[in-house]
């Protein structure tokens, strides 16, 4: 009896969860007036064209094509440098590593809306504002402390035989590096890059701050840009967001296990 | 190493032996001696770590230190800061009351985070823990609003909570009553806000305590069993303690994540109504950034990093010693 309660628990709430979600999606196809007067009933008319027209719009396809460059650019980056740096804490002994390392390690403390001012400022007189580099560089520079610290951790539990063996035969460190951590290190290198690619594909401080121009923003400025520009026809802003949070959605359940797995290990183990 | 004493000792533990050789002291001998940085070592170094070091100093650690600079000047951005004002900015801040209410609403999240959020997502970690039927779809269910981007999340429940098409307007229309606009109410708007924050983050919080009660011996809760303990006192005595760690870690996550959430204000009330709905960050954002006051927004700035600093130490010092 009681597990029957606790599972119809579990459905109403699932149910309270996925209520806002589908009900966005399944608004988009209403007409305006239909969303006014009966906002939680099937549409009576499917209105395809709602979604159609975005779908052919040049500008759904450039928010994500923009979202999607940041973002492989954030987590490529992201891992040849966080990686260099932690396997040189993870195996060299050097004067200062260890201040040099919690130097770094600062950045676990505060987000980047802190520093925000500031760092557009820098970014302005680097001469990156509106531009890709201006959302990506300092993406990376603040996932830096997250992804060294993994990364340290699980270099560092590699076997000390295998390093010692490379380096008997004369293997140097750039070829230990490339040829036997790296391929090694496949699980705590996928971990780094799910968590920055979510961090950057979601990311909406930093593009707001940094582009101003429509061609370059993200899906998540594209966003409220079309909210501001049709705010009297909710079922377009709708279908907006539904074609726009559609990607992760279907990436999530192809994925899920790894995701899962990914943002949550990542948020444990650090 | 002692190998003689090892080669004298029985063959089983022996192996044992040498492992935990290995583990405890073979590190602390072999560093000392291996690892003196060779000229590769160098080359490597010299190669590896500056473009880590580089960025993060440029983008990190500089924007910190001039923030705390820039509080105090009054500077528009333009040119250099001239106009050395001291610490008027965070008087400035200080008596602005919609600073002091995004203070409390800060204040607020984390304590709804602390009293509804976690009870909610480790109950529900509990609940599908056990052998329940359909418990990777509940799990994928409940975790699926945390992927979603907060803008994304925000707009939906702008939409969600809507006088006309929204939730209020079924029971408005029920009773035939005037559309109520729960967005545009001074005293309903936040709690719209810590309403998208519950539904967006409790499964993150649901997948802590899974991950958590995985480490939970289910050997010990039979026992516990056998010897008669009622569920609420296995819960109460055993689960609850293994859990500790993950809980302090979820509590740390709530806070932090409260402190800088800014992404949801913003689709959903802009703030408003009345500047009654903002948190530290959308505070900066609308009072500082838009308005290009750098020198007021950075003072904000550095209130908001001394008080995340002084979570971070003094919660990591109290609770997390151990873990």
């Amino acid at each position: 009896m009681p597990a029957i309660v606790a599972f119809a628990a579990l459905v109403v709430l699932a149910v309270a969860v996925l209520l806002p979600i589908g009900l966005t999606s399944l608004n988009g196809f209403k007409a305006l007036g239909e969303l006014q007067t009966h906002p939680f009933a099937l549409p009576r008319v499917w209105m395809w064209s709602n979604y159609w027209d975005i779908l052919m719009s040049l500008r759904y396809w450039q928010v994500l094509g923009n979202s999607l460059l940041i973002a492989a650019l954030t987590v490529f980056l992201t891992l040849a440098v966080s990686s260099m740096a932690a396997f040189t804490f993870a195996h060299l002994r050097f004067f200062g590593h260890r201040f040099l390392l919690s130097y770094m390690m600062l950045g676990l403390l505060f987000p980047v809306a802190t520093a925000i001012l500031p760092l557009f400022i820098k970014i302005r007189d680097l001469g990156l504002l509106d531009s890709y580099w201006g959302v990506v560089l300092p993406q990376v520079a603040f996932s830096l402390a997250m992804s060294i610290l993994l990364l340290r951790v699980a270099f560092k539990q590699l076997p000390v035989e295998l390093l010692d063996a490379a380096m008997m035969d004369g293997c140097g460190y750039f070829r230990y590096f490339f040829f036997i951590t790296l391929p090694l290190s496949g699980p705590v290198l996928s971990t780094v890059a799910i968590i920055s690619f979510v961090g950057s594909w979601n990311s909406y401080l930093l593009p707001l701050v940094v582009l101003n121009s429509e061609s370059r923003y993200p899906w998540t400025l594209g966003l409220m840009a079309y909210q501001g520009q049709y705010t009297t026809s909710w079922q377009l802003v709708l279908a907006f967001i539904t074609l726009t949070i559609l990607p992760a959605i279907l990436i999530f359940l192809l994925a899920q296990r790894y995701i899962v797995a990914g943002l949550t290990a990542g948020a444990v183990k650090a | 190493m002692d190998r003689v004493a090892l080669a004298s000792a029985p063959a089983v533990e022996r192996v044992g032996a040498s492992s935990d050789a290995n583990y405890a002291h073979a590190p602390a001998v072999y560093v000392q001696t291996r690892r003196r940085m060779s000229i590769n070592g160098w080359t490597t170094l010299i190669v590896f770590l500056p473009p880590a070091l580089l960025l993060f100093t440029v983008f990190v650690a500089l924007p910190m230190v001039e923030a705390g600079w820039y509080s105090f000047f009054n500077w528009n951005g333009f040119g250099r800061p001239e106009k050395f004002i001291g610490l008027k900015n965070y008087v400035y801040v200080s008596g602005n009351p919609a600073f002091t209410r995004a203070l409390i609403n800060n204040g607020l999240i984390i304590v709804a985070s602390l009293l509804v959020q976690l009870p909610l997502a480790l109950g529900v970690a509990l609940l599908i823990a056990g052998r329940m039927t359909g418990a990777v779809w509940f799990r994928m269910i409940f975790f699926l609003p945390y992927i979603l981007a907060d803008v994304a999340a925000g707009l939906i429940w702008r939409f969600m909570l809507d006088g006309q098409i929204g939730l209020p307007a079924i029971v408005t229309s029920l009773f035939g009553l005037q559309p109520f606009y729960l967005l545009g109410s001074t005293d309903w708007a936040f709690t719209a806000v810590l309403i998208v924050i519950l539904w967006k983050y409790f499964g993150f919080h649901m997948m802590l305590y899974i991950a958590g009660l995985q480490g939970v011996e289910r050997e010990m809760l039979e026992a516990a069993e056998m010897d008669g303990a009622k569920p609420f006192q296995r819960f109460w005595h055993i689960t609850l303690p293994l859990l500790g760690p993950m809980i302090r870690l979820s509590v740390f996550f709530s806070v932090v994540g409260a402190l800088q959430l800014f992404d949801i204000i913003v689709p959903l009330t802009g703030g408003g109504p009345f500047d009654t709905t903002h948190t530290m960050v959308s505070f900066l954002y609308y009072f500082g950034i838009t308005r290009m006051r750098v020198g007021f927004g950075s003072a904000v700035g550095v209130v908001l990093f001394i008080i995340c600093v002084t979570f971070a130490f003094g919660y990591r010092r109290l609770f997390m010693r151990d873990d």
